[in-house]
């Protein structure tokens, strides 16, 4: 007959188990979806998939306080930050399949494996036991043992960090500034270069009379042409194809197609 | 209940993958977040490791991982981008000034 207590802690670790193996699963196929993508925005889901992934663990493993901050620092800020680089560079930037080195990837796959089973062959030989019982420092007294360790053993690592920190927004507000050349344009320059520039009003924009007003959909001119001003370039450069646009109302700009469902 | 092994395994697999992501990719930005990936790898190991030995050194470890890769990603993201101000591209094949 088993103890009621052992029961729940194996029903608990069974829990594990399976939650290990179906996130294991997820993270490796998410990974490797992330070399073979070839739109960088789509690596960047799969990393963030990825992230939280090891967010799981972390808490899975007794360690919610890095779980809370893997989120945090890592979902949260430089994935963002990764984003709001993609915008500034350009979401175009899809990945060129031309070799630059002849035969790179294969070697880079046989390099990859090589690593892999060396790896693995490590992992398996070393003796690594079962995990020490979890006491209360991985648990509700996580935070505060970690923050004994950082601010007695590692209280100098950790000084040394702010240096780092403050040295790297310095050195990005540096790298990323602009020297203005040019005056920067008045309101009245602004306003001047429009009228000069012989189209006063806004461009059109995309969908006007058309059948529906998603941003690919030209807008339609009173002959029924389409007007090439009302879809942004991007697009274009993007690959999208932009659709031919039909009138929203067939009758009336092509007389020949006959609407039956009028009668 | 999980062994710690399984853990440090997937951290070497996850670490591979992302080598290779490196190696292979050419643009910028997924190699940058290649090295991201290898680096929450070791993330994973080093928690593992902390849960083996049953103290929160690893996990400190781990931290001072974290901060110094967010340092890492801006610096490097600030050169991208002044790249790509400089090159209009963000290939890594097409930074080679200093090659010839």
């Amino acid at each position: 007959m088993t103890h009621p207590m052992l029961l729940a802690s194996s029903a608990a670790s069974n829990t594990e188990v399976v939650t290990f193996w179906v996130l294991a699963i997820v993270a490796v196929g998410a990974a490797l979806g992330m070399i073979l993508t070839r739109r960088a925005v789509h690596c960047a889901i799969l990393l963030a998939v990825v992230m939280l992934i090891l967010a799981a663990m972390y808490a899975m493993q007794g360690a919610p306080f890095l779980a809370f901050v893997q989120v945090i620092v890592y979902t949260g800020a430089v994935l963002m930050l990764f984003l709001f680089v993609m915008m500034i560079v350009g979401i175009t930037a899809a990945d060129s399949i031309i070799e630059t080195i002849r035969g790179q990837r294969l070697w880079a796959g046989l390099a990859g494996i090589a690593l892999l089973v060396l790896l693995i062959l490590v992992v398996g030989h070393a003796t690594i036991g079962q995990a020490a019982p979890s006491g209360l420092r991985n648990g509700a007294q996580n935070v505060q043992g970690l923050a004994k360790l950082v601010f007695t053993t590692y209280v100098f690592p950790f000084e040394v960090t702010s240096a780092l920190l403050i040295t790297a927004a310095l050195g990005a507000m540096v790298l990323a500034h602009r020297e203005r050349t040019s005056p920067r344009p008045t309101q009245r320059m602004l306003s001047r270069r429009r009228v000069a520039s012989g189209r006063p009003t806004p461009l059109p924009g995309p969908g006007t009379y058309a059948q529906h007003n998603a941003v690919d959909m030209p807008a339609l001119l009173p002959d029924g042409t389409q007007s090439r001003l009302s879809v942004s370039g991007v697009l274009a450069a993007r690959g999208v194809e932009v659709t031919a646009a039909k009138p929203a109302i067939e009758g009336e700009i092509a007389p020949d197609d006959e609407s039956k469902d009028e009668q | 209940m999980i062994s710690p092994a399984n853990y440090v395994a997937l951290a070497a697999i996850l670490f591979v993958i992302g080598g290779v992501g490196v190696l292979v990719r050419r643009n910028a930005i997924v190699v940058f977040m290649c090295v991201e990936l290898m680096l929450n790898a070791v993330n994973l190991a080093f928690i593992a490791f902390a849960r083996l030995h049953g103290n929160l050194n690893g996990q400190v470890i781990a931290f001072f991982v974290m901060v110094v890769a967010a340092a890492e990603v801006v610096v490097g993201l600030a050169i991208l981008t002044s790249i790509f101000r400089a090159r209009r591209s963000a290939s890594v094949d097409d930074a080679n000034l200093l090659k010839y």
